[in-house]
């Protein structure tokens, strides 16, 4: 390659993530935060309840993002966010934008409360939820957002999790919210678009990032962007938008999906399960994947 | 406003020095998590073809662009492998770290 030639760099350049910050080897939820703030730039003030981010962000008084961070409880993200709003729009502040940055348990458990009220009073924020399918800070325990037949700690092999994954976007969207949207670690370029878009809408937009967890998942650390690419493949995790509660739009269309076996067999998490078992878990990212083309009218 | 970004640990020797609401006054990069790793990885540049996508994925923020070519900070790069694995021309290998 010639000396000349320049790189190819396809994000903005901006980093607000530094180095040094405390996340696993592999961690899809740093990607996740360095994309987000590639899109939003530094006049953005996060909210950023108990989860694995209030600890890869480091000890006070350092911090490894160069932004303002509000750490609160557990299940106050979307509360928070409405308030320091409030705040910002109490002093005229018009330019800075607010984003509560939850995990899933935050998000999908402990914190829907306050989302869904937040949501129902249209509060103008971004919510972003980056899924890593269990609560990982206190050793990887079962949340409503891990799918059915994963492995935790407190869904042991045994008694592996028999439940569904909750459907978030479709309780997002009962809400008519402006503006949601679904990314992943591994298409950073259509992340980033869709963090542009959120950040000149007003009102409450949400965001649910899908973000391997190599600790929690039993998986390969080099693994991380190749599972989140394969989740998307798959079906297991489409990419797509919905405005005002009513506008689907799917972002990228998978001709031919792959089978879920590939996606199933890099992670520690699924190991016990049976040909029957993933067998119905293929029928079930089936059905729900038809379900999303069928909102989207393909 | 941007806090300070080096490499420096900050450090109180007594109550009057702390800000009045707890607030970040620097950076992690005093946190030199290089020593966290047990494979590194080593980019061949002949076989580079300047595509980003090692720098794109790196979760350590870890690879950075010095005269339009990519390299690795090995102060804080933590070994996860993913450069490697997501490389298109397969120009970079992990080794095994010599301690
Ligand atoms: C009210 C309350 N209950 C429990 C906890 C303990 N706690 C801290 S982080 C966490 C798990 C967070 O899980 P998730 O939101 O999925 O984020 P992740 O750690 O997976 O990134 C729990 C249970 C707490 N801090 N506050
Ligand atoms: S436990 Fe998982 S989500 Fe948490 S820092 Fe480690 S890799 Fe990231
Ligand atoms: S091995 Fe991981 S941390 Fe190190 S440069 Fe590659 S992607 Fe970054
Ligand atoms: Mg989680």
């Amino acid at each position: 390659m010639s000396k000349e030639r320049k790189m190819t760099i396809t994000l903005p350049r901006e980093e607000l993530m530094s180095s040094g910050h405390l996340a696993c080897q592999g961690c899809g939820a740093t990607l996740a935060m360095r994309y987000a703030l590639k899109a939003l730039g530094q006049k953005t003030i996060l909210c950023i309840p108990a989860c694995c981010w209030s600890v890869i962000d480091g000890p006070f008084p350092h911090s490894s993002l160069d932004v303002p961070i509000y750490h609160c409880a557990f299940e106050t993200a979307a509360s928070s966010a409405s308030g320091v709003r409030a705040g910002l729009d109490m002093v005229g502040d018009k330019e800075t934008t607010v984003m509560a940055w939850a995990g899933d348990g935050g998000t999908f458990d402990i914190g829907i409360q306050a989302l869904s009220g937040a949501a129902e009073r249209n509060e103008d924020f971004i919510y972003a939820c980056y899924d890593n399918e269990a609560y990982m800070n206190t050793g990887i325990q079962r949340s409503s957002a891990t799918p059915i037949g994963a492995w935790t700690t407190t869904t042991p092999v045994k008694h592996y999790k028999k439940e569904r994954k909750k459907d978030i976007i479709g309780i997002m969207a009962a809400h008519d919210i402006p503006y949601i949207a679904t990314a992943s670690i591994a298409y950073p370029e259509d992340m980033v678009k869709k963090f542009k878009k959120a950040k000149d809408i007003h009102g409450t937009r949400f965001i649910h990032i899908y973000a391997p967890c190599p600790t929690g998942w039993k998986s390969r650390p080099d693994d991380t962007v190749k599972l989140a690419r394969l989740a998307v493949q798959t079906g297991y995790f489409p990419l797509y938008e919905v405005e005002n509660g009513e506008k689907w739009t799917l972002n990228l269309k998978i001709k031919e999906r792959k089978p879920i076996t590939e996606y199933l067999k890099l992670q520690g998490r699924f190991r016990h399960l049976k040909q029957d078992e993933i067998d119905l878990i293929q029928a079930e990212v089936d059905n729900n994947y038809q379900k999303i083309l069928k909102k989207c009218g393909l | 406003m941007s806090k300070k970004k080096d490499d420096k640990r900050i450090i109180f020797n007594s109550e009057q020095e702390m800000p009045l609401v707890a607030m970040s006054l620097g950076s992690m990069l005093y946190n030199k998590t290089g020593a966290w790793r047990n494979i590194k990885p080593v980019i061949d540049l002949s076989k580079c073809i300047k595509c980003g996508i090692c720098w794109k994925f790196c979760p350590d923020t870890s690879i950075d662009i010095v005269d339009e070519w990519p390299v690795v900070n090995y102060d804080y790069c933590k070994g996860c492998g993913v450069c490697a694995e997501e490389c298109p021309e397969k120009c970079i290998v992990m080794v095994e770290e010599e301690k």
